[in-house]
């Protein structure tokens, strides 16, 4: 089985976000980059297929070569090959059109992404890489067992879950559940000294145009101190609920 | 040339975020001096669509499509959007149609932004306000392709009622082979989802352990509202990944949120921003959660929401 995980090199979900330029472009000053978690599951993940089934495991990213680390951290994790499309990843469409190609070329059964990267918080990357490969689809995905050509995935709806069957080639935007949180690889010595000699390929891009353009960044509107109510006091919170807040 | 609604419903009946699509949809139609056609699968209700500005219902009724299926989904409302030459679509972002909108987008060779909180702040060129950072910023977006997809933000853009009323007619789109079949649902029955609710009660590490949830449970029954957690408290397995809310769990977009023993770790809070009023119950003044709420109360969770649920309580029952 030949697995690809998609990686999106993303800020680290405590970085302060700020914009430069007029408010056009993200300000990238002291921002620490990191594996987008919900990519990192779908990682994590992909190892234990390749441990227990002998899958081999490559990861893609499409951007510029500020994002090798990022991809030599998933080798240090344990992936077998990287490919970096050389683009700049400038809108969710146009990274799919960059990942299909990927996928096609490679003729890859199984294809984990995150469900969505925290920066854009998009969430149409998978869904259009499988609609784009003509692959089957599952979101939102909370575990994946391979057997064959056969899957079965549990993902989660509002309110719940669903198990569903499925088949190879198969494109899954995965989450935490996929592995829990604690079967995270922090990558040790030996791992980062192999990354550096696993392959990182290069690819030009296919040009797919960006359709959707952010002209502008905005910040949400300071907020107000918070209004502190006493603990003996309860009455004056519903007060507040239902007079000033009208929520109740 | 109409603009296209997917108004989703479950068990036959139209969900709240669908009338919200809908009101959506009649202004940006409005703007366009055009009508809203509405794509409606096996609801029992679709001709109270018109109530919120829908001029023409497709109602899809086939059995075919009783359980939710992206590809299937996303097919049938690419050709409802392709008969009706639609320039723009809208869905919201329930789950489901989070899934199924990447792969319309695909069928329609839409250009898609998700998470919009706004009516588009100008037609030509065509910009839409997205939340992204998970809340943290917004991003004005421009969409240039011929069709433009868009998914509101659940609760962004509230239900607008509209005088007039809906032709419904039958649909009979071509139900394409799915791929994914569904083995088994486990799904709470009558229990508010948090994507749904108007208010959402959540809890954290201060209630010391998952034996002391019925606190949770009780406050939330009376306010219907919707049970979450912290990542913390999902990471131990107090409560089910399906209550985690944040930046990598469930983003929470409701009318009132409650957070109990939540210190408010930033990617909590940027999961649950876009609520409207925020409320936080502590022990500890410092948390960074008061910084984020509306109101706040330094106090035992284990003091303070017995009495504040059997409070609401008598305040429902006299305001009912």
């Amino acid at each position: 089985m030949k697995i690809l995980v998609c990686i999106s090199h993303v800020p680290d979900t405590t970085s302060k976000i700020n914009f430069t330029d007029g408010d056009t472009k993200f300000d990238t000053n002291g921002v620490q980059y990191v594996i987008n978690p919900n990519d990192e599951f779908g990682l994590t993940r992909a190892m234990w297929f390749k441990e227990k089934q002998g899958a081999s495991v490559d990861v893609v990213n499409v951007g510029g070569i500020e994002t090798e680390p990022t991809l030599r951290k998933a080798l240090a994790i344990g992936a077998d090959a990287a490919i970096r499309v050389d683009a700049e990843a400038k809108d969710g469409f146009a990274v799919a059109k960059e990942l299909a190609k990927v996928v096609i070329d490679g003729g890859y059964d199984l294809v984990i992404a995150g469900r969505e990267s925290i920066d854009y918080n998009g969430g149409m990357v998978p869904g259009m890489l499988s609609g784009l490969t003509g692959a089957n689809f599952v979101t939102n995905c909370i575990s994946l067992e391979i057997d064959g050509n056969n899957a079965k995935a549990i993902r989660e709806i509002d309110g719940g879950k669903e198990t569903v069957n499925t088949s190879l080639p198969l494109v899954i935007g995965g989450q935490k559940g996929l592995v829990e949180e604690s079967d995270l690889r922090i990558p040790n010595m030996r791992g980062i000294m192999m990354a550096r000699k696993k392959p990182l390929n290069i690819v030009e891009p296919a040009g797919a145009n960006a359709d959707t353009i952010a002209n502008s960044f905005e910040k949400p509107a300071p907020k107000g101190a918070v209004k502190l109510v006493d603990a003996d006091n309860i009455d004056e919170l519903i007060n507040l609920l239902h007079n000033e807040a009208k929520v109740i | 040339m109409s603009v296209l609604v997917y108004t989703e419903s479950e068990n036959g009946k139209l969900k709240k975020a669908a009338l919200e699509c809908v009101s959506y949809a009649k202004a940006i139609a409005d703007e366009m001096g055009t009508s809203v056609t509405a794509v409606a699968i096996n609801a029992n209700d679709a001709d109270t669509l018109g109530n919120y500005g829908a001029s023409k219902v497709l109602n899809v009724k086939n059995d075919a499509l009783n359980s939710f299926n992206a590809k299937q989904y996303a097919a049938v409302i690419e050709q409802a959007a392709k008969q009706e030459g639609a320039k723009v679509a809208v869905l919201s972002s329930s789950a489901d149609s989070k899934y199924l909108a990447p792969l319309l987008a695909v069928g329609l060779e839409a250009g898609y932004v998700s998470n919009v909180v706004e009516k588009p702040s100008s037609l030509a060129p065509f910009i839409v306000k997205r939340t992204a950072f998970t809340n943290k910023a917004f991003a004005n977006t421009e969409i240039s392709t011929d069709v433009k997809l868009i998914g509101l933000s659940n609760n962004s853009f509230g239900l607008i009622e509209s005088e007039g009323s809906a032709s419904v007619e039958d649909f009979s789109p071509l139900v394409i082979d799915s791929g994914v079949s569904v083995d088994s649902v486990d799904k709470a029955v009558g229990k508010v989802t948090i994507a749904d609710a108007d208010v959402v009660v959540s809890g954290g590490r201060g209630l010391k352990g998952p034996e002391n949830w019925g606190l949770i449970e009780n406050l939330a029954e009376v306010l219907g509202a919707a049970t979450a957690c912290s990542k913390p408290v999902s990471d131990l397995g107090w409560r089910s990944h399906g209550e985690h809310v944040g930046q990598t769990g469930k983003p929470v977009a409701t009318n009132l949120y409650i957070a109990i023993g939540i210190s408010g770790a930033i990617q909590h809070l940027a999961g649950i921003s876009a609520s409207k009023v925020k409320v936080v119950i502590n022990t500890d003044p410092e948390a960074p959660f008061f910084k984020a709420a509306d109101y706040g109360i330094v106090g035992d969770a284990f003091e303070v929401i017995p009495v504040l649920t059997e409070k609401l309580k008598a305040f429902k029952a006299q305001n009912a």
